[in-house]
Formats: structure tokens, sequence, C-alpha cells
């Protein structure tokens, strides 16, 4: 009988075949990832450190990459007060464990993900919404500790409960997203507008 | 439900598929409520906000679904290894356990539903980070319960005999929860968070999943159309590699915005447009095989529902993935209603079909009776229906969000800039609401599918099938 299995068909070639292609893949994966660590460790190029919220920062058109980026400016210190690298990131990481506990990504996106019930938080640092540079930290943290009184959702309808989050709370808060948004996030959201410098 | 005459294997997996349907149901009525909350945004404001809603809808799928592969896995177990499983006192004690903690992480998520920003929250309430929302205690007590499955699974296997299949699941089940851990730490950096999270995320659904409703195919198709097994092992064999050799690099699909390297544009682009291919081979697999045998099987509506999965997997994973994986597109698609009309395709389409073919192939089985025909007593009109309205209802709703994803995708990203106001003008705007209001149509079409579903469940083959009825009436 002519039922030989060419090799091209055949169970042992294909188990063989599945077997390699996942290792390889694995291992090119490993790989990938011990090259990506460093890049996205707080600290490092893209990923700047906690201390960058003593800065002023930006998100400006760079021609050469075509996109918009991160720039890092002056000093300009949150709630006006210059924290250590370590007060930094004590402060980013409460407020970090603030927006995991309640659950902020159960409304919201950060880094584009999460869910899609309220605005992507990425940028939020920046957003036009907050008026202008000098009144945006006093504008964030009123919102925060009451989102009914101060909603701004344009006619939708669409409130932000209030999540109890007092006012050290908040300042956490936006210590975390204003460190956020000094992500190099190749260019996501695009055609973003910032904030205005003066009111 | 007298199941003493079922094999132990199948009497624990009896047991995962209630708990599994229950939450089907659950998942369904909390997909509700969080869809209405869209439309009329009052609705239990401050009461059971939409991210307690939400959460509570997708993390009931999650759980269904593996309740739905564990049970599949013990259904299959003493067929397949062709000896007694090893631990089922213990599978059972890992059975309740599971269910326990499931019980107490649904009910903090309604009743507390958060916390202060500190260790407590995360340990004992809610850990806020999309489908692993479940506290820490809860990720160690299900990885537990998965040692416990795993002990069982490998152990059974070892001491009756191997196969293809059973190979390839084992080897999935060890990757599937080795996976789960890479979510289970904090970090204060969101970059480094999101990288580890999508790791849990991507590599379940895109990769591991796949492969084990692969073997979930791949013994179904033996089950229902008698397919050879030399031929479904080697189809098995190249499922694994095209998925695998795609899905775990196209894992850089999601690496294209959250602070990764530039390079991942490249790497995820390619691999993820390379993820279509295996499902594609599938539904030839599927297709082919039920052609050769003129769509006769034992089991019809196990028979549907494994066409619905090959074709649901397709359309869902396959094209809807697709559609937004090159980077190009994805910059203005990622995190809008694109990705929600994605994710109910093809979760539904891929895994919630195959564990309802899993059910109805142990239904007869539990029932005492040959397989499920056409002669039914009542013609088989509830499972019919059941199949028609689920699948035109998430169908349906699918359409809807992609139609609100358009919209959003210009609006609110390409014009708006992706700022506050250029979200809102995006959702207020007719055309967004009007998708919003379609889903919500095809939404209560899909809840009313499922009803039907869990009463056919409930029901089918208890009276006997009617030429049964004439054997014995003659006899
Ligand atoms: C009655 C039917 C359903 C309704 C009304 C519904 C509604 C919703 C809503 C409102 C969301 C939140 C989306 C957002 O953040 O804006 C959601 C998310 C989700 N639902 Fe459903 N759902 C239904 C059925 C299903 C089914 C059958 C499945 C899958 C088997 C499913 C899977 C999901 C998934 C995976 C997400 C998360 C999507 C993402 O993050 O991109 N849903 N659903
Ligand atoms: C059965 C398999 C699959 C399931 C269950 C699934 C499910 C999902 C879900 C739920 C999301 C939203 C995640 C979130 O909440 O942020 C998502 C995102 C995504 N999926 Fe899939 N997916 C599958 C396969 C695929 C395939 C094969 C492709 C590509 C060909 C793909 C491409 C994408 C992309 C590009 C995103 C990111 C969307 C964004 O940027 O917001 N998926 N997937
Ligand atoms: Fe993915």
């Amino acid at each position: 009988m002519n039922n030989i299995t060419p090799w091209w068909s055949s169970e042992s070639y294909w188990k063989k075949m599945a077997i390699w292609v996942t290792a390889f893949m694995f291992i090119v994966l490993i790989g990938l990832t011990i090259d990506t660590i460093p890049q996205i460790t707080a600290g490092s190029e893209r990923v700047p450190a906690y201390s960058v919220i003593n800065k002023h920062i930006g998100y400006e058109f760079n021609d050469e990459r075509n996109i918009q980026v991160p720039v890092i400016g002056a000093e300009d210190p949150l709630f006006g007060k210059v924290l250590s690298e370590e007060e930094a990131e004590a402060l980013v990481s409460h407020g970090k464990k603030i927006t995991q506990g309640r659950n902020c990504m159960g409304c919201h996106t950060l880094l584009g993900n999460g869910s899609y019930f309220a605005p992507d938080l990425t940028k939020a640092w920046l957003d036009p919404g907050w008026s202008s540079e000098p009144e945006r930290e006093n504008l964030m943290i009123e919102f925060l500790m009451d989102p009914i009184a101060n909603a701004r959702s344009f006619g939708s309808d669409r409130m932000m409960p209030n999540l109890d989050i007092s006012r050290d709370e908040a300042k956490a808060v936006i210590a975390f997203l204003k460190w956020m948004s000094s992500i190099d996030t190749n260019g996501f959201p695009y055609n973003f507008t910032v904030i205005d410098k003066e009111s | 439900m007298n199941i003493n005459h079922l094999n132990g294997g199948q009497k624990l997996a009896v047991k995962y598929y209630i708990v599994a349907m229950v939450l089907f149901g659950a998942q369904i009525l909390f997909g509700l409520l969080s869809g209405m909350q869209y439309l009329y945004p009052k609705l239990l404001f401050g009461i059971l906000d939409f991210n307690v809603t939400r959460t509570v809808h997708i993390n009931a799928m999650i759980v269904w679904m593996l309740y739905g592969f564990i049970g599949s896995v013990y259904w299959l177990l003493e067929e397949e290894s062709e000896t007694e499983v090893v631990g089922l006192k213990l599978g059972t004690l890992g059975f309740w356990v599971l269910t326990s903690a499931v019980t107490v992480v649904v009910l903090v998520f309604l009743l507390v539903q958060g916390g202060p920003g500190d260790d407590f929250t995360r340990w004992f309430i809610n850990e806020g980070r999309e489908y692993i929302e479940a506290p820490r205690w809860a990720d160690i007590g299900i990885v537990v319960c998965m040692l416990i499955f795993f002990y069982n699974v490998s152990a059974t296997f070892m001491k009756g005999k191997w196969s293809g299949i059973s190979g390839v699941l084992t080897l999935d089940l060890v990757a599937l929860a080795g996976i789960y851990i890479a979510g289970m730490f904090y970090t204060p950096n969101i970059s480094m968070d999101q990288y580890w999270w999508w790791w849990v995320i991507h590599l379940w659904v895109e990769a591991t999943w796949e492969v084990l409703v692969g073997c979930l195919m791949a013994w179904g198709l033996m089950k229902v159309l008698k397919v050879d097994r030399k031929i479904v092992t080697t189809w098995l064999y190249i499922e694994v590699a095209l998925m695998f050799g795609s899905g775990i690099l196209g894992l850089g699909h999601h690496y294209f915005w959250i602070g990764t390297p530039e390079y991942w544009l490249t790497i995820g682009g390619f691999f993820s447009a390379l993820e279509p291919v295996p499902l594609v081979a599938m539904v030839v697999h599927a297709v082919y095989d039920s052609g050769v045998r003129h769509m006769k099987g034992n089991n019809n509506p196990a028979l549907a529902w494994l066409i619905a999965h090959a074709f649901g997997n397709f359309f869902g994973a396959g094209v809807w993935g697709f559609m937004h994986t090159l980077p190009q597109i994805n910059l203005y698609t990622h995190g809008t209603q694109w990705s929600a009309s994605h994710g109910h395709l093809a979760f539904f389409g891929a895994y919630a079909t195959i564990i309802i073919a899993m059910i109805y192939i142990a239904v007869p089985y539990i029932r005492g009776q040959e397989g499920i025909g056409s002669n039914l007593p009542d013609g088989g009109w509830k499972w019919k229906w059941a199949l028609g309205l689920l699948n035109m209802g998430v169908v349906g709703m699918t359409i809807a969000l992609l139609i609100s994803g358009y919209e959003q995708s210009f609006i609110e990203r390409a014009v708006g800039g992706s700022t506050w106001l250029g979200y809102f003008t995006a959702q207020i705007h007719p055309w967004f609401v009007q998708g919003m209001e379609w889903r919500m149509i095809f939404g209560v079409m899909t809840a009313a599918g499922i009803v039907l579903l869990l009463w056919d469940l409930l029901t089918i083959g208890k009276e006997p099938a009617s030429n049964q009825k004439l054997q014995t009436k003659s006899s």
C-alpha cells in the first residue's frame, strides 16, 4: 500500500517542530526581556527616576522621531517641596497603591490599559482641563477629594464617584500621575494638547 | 441528580461545570449592569459603581472559564489515561477550597469594594489590576488549587498511559500555572507592572489557553465525530507550533506604548500579525472533519458548539485581533471600544463556546443516554435557540462596540488628541451613544440565550428521546 505518510504530515515531525519552535520563541522572549527590563527600570532614559516630580514635565513634538516625547525641564517641585529620591519614590508608590486600592483601573486606562468608562490617565498631569499650570495642583486636589462637586464630564452625566480620598492621599496620587506623565510612551497618546503654561 | 454511574473524574467535573455555569450567569448579569451604566450613569451610582460591576463581570468570566477548563480535563482524564484519578479526594477538597475562596473574593468585591493605599488592601481586598484584581491571599489559594489539579492530571497520566494530547495538555498546564506567578508582585513602576501583567493576560489567552482548548478540540472531535486519533494529534502539534511560534513574541503588541523600547513596535506587530494563521488552520481542520463525516455525529449540540468555537476563535481572536494589532492602527485604537469589541468576540468565540461544547459532550453521559441526536422530544428547540441567541447576541454587541470604537478613535484620538475634553466629546457623540444602545439590545439577546442554555442543560435528555420511547413500547 502507498499510504506511507510524507514527512511534512507526519506526527513525529510536527511534534519535534512544536517543541523546537516553542523553546526557541521562549528563549528569544527571555533575551528580549533581559534587554528591556533595564530600559524600563525607574531611573532610565525612557522611565525617569521618581524624583522627576521635582521637575517641570512637558510633552513636545520631536522632529527626529516624528512623535511627541516627554521633555524634562527646569526645577518645578510638586506642591513646592523638593523631595529626595527616596521620598519621591515613597510618595509615588503610595499614590500607586491608592490607585490600586480604589480600583481606578476599573474605570480608567493607565498607559492605555484598563477600562474605557473614563479618560485615559497616561498624561492626565498635562491635561489642558486643569486650566493652567499655576492652578493645576489645587484643581487636581479638589477634584480628587470631591469629584462630584467638581465634575467635569461635559454633559455626559458621567461622574467619578467619591472615593473618600483625603488631601494627603490626593497629593500622593498626583505625584504618581506626574511621574507617569514623564514616561516615554513612543508617542501615545498621539496629537495630545498640553496644558497652558500661564493662566 | 444521580451521577453514581459516572467515573470519579467525571463526578468531579460535574461539580466544576455547575459552578462554571452559575458564574457565567453572574458574569452576564454584571455585564448588563456595566452596560446600563454607560447609558444611565446614575444607575447604582455610589452603591455599585462601574468599577465594581465591571470587575465582577470580567473576574466572573476568568474564573468560570478556568472552572470550565478544569472540569473538562477532569472529565476526559480517566478515559484518556485509562485509569482512575490518583487523588480524587484531594481534588474534591481543592474544588471546595477554590469555590469558597472565589465566594469570599466576590463578596469582598461587592461589599468592601476598595481600601486605603496600603499592603493590607492588596492582600485582602482588591489588587486593582484589571483581570487579576483578586487580592494576594486568593492568588496564593488559586496557585495551590492549580497545583493540586496539576498533580492529579500528571500523576494520573503517569500511572495510566500517555498520549499526544495528554502530553501537550500536561506541559501546557505547567506553563499556564507558572505564568500566573508573573502577576504576583508589587512595584511602584507602572511600566514594569504592565510589562509582567501582560505576561499573565496575553500569554494566557493567546498562548497557553489557546493550546489548552486545542487539546479539548482534538479530544472533542475524536469524541463527537470519531476522527482518527493520529490525525487530531498531528493537527494538535501543528497548532502548538504555529500558536506558540506566533503568540509568544506576539506579546509585543502590548509593548508599543507602555514605556518599553521601540523595537517592540516591529516585533510585536510582526509576530502578532501571524497569530491568525493557526486559527485559520483550526477552522480548516474542524470544517474538513465535519464535512468528511457529513456533519453526522452522536451529539448535535456539542458539534454545533465545536464549530462555533472554530469560527469564533478565528473571527474574535484572528480577525478582530488582527484589525488593531499593527502599531500604526493601535496608536489610535489602543484602550478604546475597539479593545472591548475584540475582547468580547474573542473570549466568547474562543473560550465560552468550547466549554459549552464540552458540557454538552458530558450531558448525555450524566443522563445515562447514548448521545443527543435529532430525535429529541421537543425537537431540541432550546439548544438551537440558545445557540442562535448567544452567538447573534455576542456578534451584535461586537459590531455595536466596533462602531463606537471607530467613532472614538477618530474623534477622541485622532482629532481630539486624547485629552479629557477629547474623551468626552467622543463619548457624548450620537454615533457613540447609539453603539452603546445597540450593545444593550444585543446584550439582552445574549442574556436570553444564557437563560435558555442553562434551562436546556438542566433538562435536555431527561425525557427519553422519541425513538427510545418507541423501542421500549414495542419491546
Ligand atoms: C449581556 C451581555 C454583556 C454586556 C452587556 C457586557 C458589557 C460589558 C461592559 C460594559 C464592559 C466594560 C467595557 C469598558 O470598560 O468600557 C465589558 C467588558 C468586558 N466583557 Fe462584557 N458584556 C457582556 C457579555 C460578555 C461576554 C459573553 C463576554 C465573554 C465571554 C464578555 C467579556 C468581556 C471582557 C473580556 C471585557 C473586558 C474588555 C476589555 O477590557 O477590553 N462580556 N462588558
Ligand atoms: C482567544 C484569544 C484572544 C482573546 C481572548 C483576546 C482578548 C483580548 C482582550 C480582552 C483584550 C483587552 C485587554 C485589556 O483589557 O486591556 C485584548 C487586547 C488586544 N488583543 Fe486580543 N485576544 C485574543 C487574541 C488576539 C489575537 C490573535 C490578536 C492579534 C492578531 C489580538 C490582538 C490584540 C491587541 C492588539 C490588543 C490590544 C488592544 C489595545 O491596544 O487596547 N488578540 N485581547
Ligand atoms: Fe495579546
